[in-house]
């Protein structure tokens, strides 16, 4: 036993190749294996012994809905109050932007008020623009409401931003009301934080399915599961900026005698202030990440046009409303970073001053609402932006790409057809033949050998719970266009980090490149790639490669600019060459970053690897997204926990091998 | 006479570590360094005493990792101590209620911060009206009063800036104004002047100066600089690995250091600036002529050019005016080029 352990931890390039080698001859042989001994269960894993774990949870979700009750009142009242408190303000917020207050239902409805002219509107957020930062910024936001108008996609995307309206206040409220209790109590942060580490690996769709069943299709629904999902990173930064709170600034509060309460509101939220924002700005980012997904349960807006142009092909509409998408998150985006870095004006207004010079914005966003609501009695195309003057786009998306695929059809192909057979099929017939039994060993065995027995346990467990949920195909499936496409993302993202920590002028256009791609929501990443190279698998994996790229070069870059600037200089004094310099010193000492920038790349590819199930792959994302549609909470629970377990094995393995990195550099102790 | 002792601090200790608390009653209070070490425990603070009077500067100096800070948050009971009495007005804020606490922190006790601690978000008048704010005092009194003392620190017509737009002096002249807006009886300051530069930092200890000769008020001090305790204080304490190694005037730290650890320190001191005629006089009344009297209490670098410039010695007169002692250009000269003088 001891000889055993010797073996794994102390001789590297031995383990790693023995558990390579025996892994690849019983991928490669199992199907022979299985016929000779004619034991099935090798490739299969035994139907009887399977957890009944997906009827478990379809029955209890069943009660839990039926039959639950507090004794006062039932679990449905719960959830029917809940949905009552989203929706009114909800409802609020749509009729003021897009739909106009009335009263009564259906047909006898009487609008009793107009909502917002589009003219009103877009005056409100430049204002907001100006007021957190200046012209530019106001003359931004003015013109991306614009293009909203221009081209149509005004109504739906009014319908989004209410939606947006709704759920980052709650999201922003509600993920600082956690994060304080979870400061305040060090309990409750042990409870929650595994919580949000599971929250933040499950995918989306997973719990988009429970959702379904107690909340029902609708927007409610969707609102609720936007918050769920936007929460987590609040809740995160929240105990960092109140950890972050210098701890003089804290004794000031106590000593001048504050209350508990005064504390923290009067001083510590304050003081923390510019890194909650942080935070507010993620809850927006993942917000509007979460439109596309969440019209599948109900929100309607531009995810819905997505979705549906998505599932008709119909790539004008699709890129329309996609582009549409885009423009609305870098304004919000923009704009939300723009309050986090906010200077207060440097002195303070004299209250002197009449009301106009004091709130000049406030001033004239009510006069233009006013005045747009009065002059709309007279011409209509004040109120709602005339049909007459939209622009379209859609035709002229359908046929560019109508152009490329006809004339460079042959071209497509062939580097598609390439791809799959040197290397998306070969990777995926070694995970998909690997043995369940073989895996479960193999990973006990990775763990032990990064991390000692905790993490050993721990990652045999829970490979051992997707395979005994029968999931084990779907589950290499997964791994496979994972691996794939990390691979290819760090293959293209670590060069593109090195070069950018090189050389400043690269280091702007990369940046620039991938804070755009990071601002774009990830649904939207699968238009242009699926009208290019229609379903499958290797349009997923483009998708997944262009979301999973930027934490690959932010990390690969990071790694290269933090290198001891003294070990530099020892190597260009010894007569390193700048490529010795980049091999011999630079990149074994960014190694612990690039493990972190692998272990990012991969939770990213994980969370987009769900979405792509609308794209037809075959793994676990497609459990998830078939359990949605039958809305089968079991299935879409223990596929999406599936999920959550390879991300959490890759993560804690990763971090365990960063970590021993850094130990062997002398960077930690 | 002695003044009245206003904060009274009997054998605080603060040991970090598990258990610190079963420890430290184990051993009656008063665990040894070996215990503690042997426990793997930290004793930050160990078996402090010390009495603070009205209307003194008193100075608690030592290196970083003494326990000086670690101590002036004791006594503020901003940490709280393993084990001891603080007694604030004779009354122990150890066993007081978090209700009494608030109650004499925000009327009673004031405190200045290493790095200023200035809410980035409130203007300097603001911050200085930060305590009053939390005493729910109304708007337009606690401006008023906010105003007079950013006027008292030399901030006046900056009252509408943010802690952003000014030099590192000038906010920490705001943090003394916060301190001082609820006219604390006791005004602890910890390492004020430690993060600005020498120049700065010289400016501040007269401005400082300046504050307790208008207020009178009941100084606590930390510092690591011996150059800044010399002169400011009333009265020193040196600490060192936790504990108090002596308490003296600066006077009697350099002529009587307790161990060889205050001598190392007071080593580089010139002693003109510190001693005083009457620490160095020989006692008795002038044998022949005299040049003229001079105050026993008169340090010696203001007198030591008179008496160098005489031949004959000068009378030392103690406060009463009685002749005390005599004092001669030797002596002055010794002290002078740093002889050491047997005294």
């Amino acid at each position: 036993m001891i000889r055993l352990r010797q073996i794994i931890q102390n001789s590297t390039v031995q383990f790693w190749t023995i558990l390579f080698t025996v892994t690849w001859l019983l991928s490669r042989y199992s199907w022979d294996l299985y016929k000779t001994l004619d034991a099935r269960w090798i490739i299969k894993y035994p139907a009887a012994a399977r957890l009944p774990l997906e009827d478990k949870i379809s029955a209890f979700m069943q009660w839990l809905v039926e039959d639950a009750s507090f004794g006062l009142f039932s679990f449905r009242d719960m959830t029917r109050f809940i949905a009552s408190l989203i929706e009114a303000p909800y409802d609020f917020a749509r009729d003021l932007l897009i739909e106009g207050f009335s009263v009564g239902l259906g047909n006898e409805a009487v609008e009793i008020a107009p909502s917002l002219s589009w003219i009103a509107i877009i005056v409100t957020l430049a204002a907001m623009g100006h007021y957190a930062r200046d012209w530019k910024l106001a003359a931004l936001m003015g013109g991306c409401f614009l293009y909203l108008a221009v081209f149509g996609q005004w109504d739906s995307a009014m319908v989004t931003l209410a939606s947006v309206l709704i759920a980052v206040p709650i999201g922003a409220i509600g993920g600082l009301m956690l994060g304080i209790f979870a400061y305040r109590w060090p309990v409750f942060e042990q409870v929650i934080r595994p919580l949000l580490d599971l929250m933040q690996t499950v995918p989306v769709f997973a719990y988009l399915v429970p959702i379904l069943f107690l909340f029902g299709f609708g927007p409610v629904a969707a609102l609720v599961a936007t918050i769920i999902y936007a929460m987590p990173p609040m809740v995160r930064v929240t105990i960092l900026a109140l950890r972050a709170v210098p701890g003089e600034v804290k004794d000031v509060g106590v000593m001048v005698g504050c209350t508990k309460h005064q504390l923290m509101w009067k001083v510590m939220v304050p003081s923390a202030a510019p890194m909650l924002m942080v935070g507010v700005n993620q809850v927006i980012m993942l917000t509007l990440n979460m439109v596309i997904i969440a019209s599948m349960i109900g929100a309607g807006g531009l995810g819905f046009d997505v979705l549906t142009a998505l599932r008709r092909l119909d790539i004008g509409g699709g890129i329309e409303a996609g582009v549409a998408i885009v423009v609305m998150a870098i304004a919000l985006d923009r704009l939300s970073q723009a309050f986090a870095s906010r200077v207060a004006a440097d002195h303070q207004l004299d209250p002197d001053l009449p009301l106009v010079k004091r709130h000049p914005w406030t001033v004239t966003v009510l006069v233009v609402a006013v005045g747009t609501f009065l002059l709309a009695r007279l011409l209509p195309g004040i109120q709602s932006y005339p049909e007459a003057a939209t622009l379209s786009t859609g035709t002229f998306w359908s046929d560019v790409i109508g152009y490329i695929n006809v004339n460079y059809f042959d071209t497509f192909e062939a580097i598609k057809t390439a791809f799959l057979s040197y290397l998306l099929l070969p990777v995926k017939r070694f995970f998909v033949g690997i043995p369940w039994a073989w895996g479960i060993i193999a990973m006990t065995l990775i763990g032990w050998r990064v991390g000692g027995i905790r993490l050993s346990g721990m990652a045999g467990l829970f490979t051992a719970f997707i395979a005994a949920s029968g999931l084990w195909d779907k589950a290499m499936v997964t791994v496979y266009l994972c691996g794939v496409s990390v691979l290819v993302a760090s293959a293209i993202g670590i060069p593109m980090g090195i070069l950018a920590a090189q050389n400043d002028r690269a280091n702007r256009v990369i940046n620039s490149l991938i804070d755009t791609l990071q601002t774009l929501p990830s649904f939207v990443y699968l238009i242009p790639v699926v009208m290019l190279f229609r379903v499958g698998d290797f349009s997923a994996m483009i998708a997944v490669v262009l979301y999973a790229l930027a934490p690959a070069v932010r990390y690969a870059a990071h790694g290269i600019r933090n290198v001891d600037p003294q070990l530099i200089e020892a190597g260009l004094v010894s007569g390193c060459t700048p490529r010795q310099l980049l091999w011999r010193i630079k990149l074994p000492m960014a190694l612990p970053e690039l493990l972190l920038g692998l272990n990012q790349t991969i939770m990213l590819a994980l969370s987009m690897l769900v979405i792509t199930a609308l794209v037809g792959t075959r793994d676990l994302g497609q459990q998830v997204y078939i359990a949605l549609t039958k809305a089968d909470s079991g299935l879409g629970i223990v596929a999406g926990l599936s999920v959550a377990f390879i991300a959490i094995i890759a993560d804690r393995i990763l971090s365990a091998s960063a970590k021993r990195a850094k130990q062997r550099l002398g960077l930690m102790s | 006479m002695k003044k009245p002792i206003l904060l009274d601090c009997r054998n605080v200790w603060k040991i970090y570590g598990a258990q610190a608390g079963r420890v430290h009653a184990e051993h009656r209070g008063n665990p040894s360094a070996e215990t503690l070490k042997n426990q793997g425990l930290i004793g930050a603070v160990r078996n402090a005493s010390v009495q603070i009077r009205q209307g003194e500067i008193f100075v608690i100096m030592g290196l970083s990792g003494s326990g000086k800070s670690t101590l002036v948050r004791c006594l503020s009971r901003l940490i709280e101590p393993t084990g001891g009495e603080i007694l604030f007005e004779g009354q122990d804020l150890l066993t007081m209620r978090d209700k009494e606490l608030i109650e004499i922190r925000r009327k009673k006790m004031g405190m200045v911060f290493q790095h200023f601690a200035l809410l980035p978000h409130l203007t300097v008048l603001q911050n200085a009206a930060f305590p009053l704010e939390i005493q729910g005092m109304g708007k337009a009194e606690r401006e008023a009063r906010a105003r007079e003392v950013v006027e008292l620190v030399g901030l006046k017509g900056r009252e509408d800036y943010y802690p952003r737009q000014l030099s590192g002096g000038q906010q920490q002249r705001v943090g003394i104004a916060r301190s001082l807006a609820v006219e604390p009886d006791l005004w602890f300051l910890d390492e004020p002047f430690s993060a600005l530069d020498p120049l700065i930092r010289r400016e501040m200890q007269d401005e400082f100066l300046r504050l307790q000769n208008l207020l009178h008020k009941t100084i606590v001090f930390i510092t690591h600089d011996f150059d800044e305790a010399i002169r400011l204080a009333d009265r020193i304490a040196v600490m060192k690995d936790g504990e108090i190694v002596q308490i003296a005037t600066p006077e009697e730290l350099i002529l009587n250091p307790a161990t060889e650890y205050v001598e190392e320190f007071t080593r580089h001191i010139p002693r003109s600036k510190v001693l005083t005629l009457g620490s160095v006089m020989s006692p008795g009344a002038v044998a022949g002529e005299a040049a003229g009297d001079l105050q026993a209490t008169q340090r010696i670098e203001d007198c030591a050019d008179q008496i160098e410039a005489s031949d004959l010695p000068f009378r030392v007169l103690s406060e009463g005016g009685t002749v005390v002692g005599s004092i001669g250009r030797q002596i002055v000269v010794d002290i002078l080029i740093g002889r050491k003088v047997s005294l």
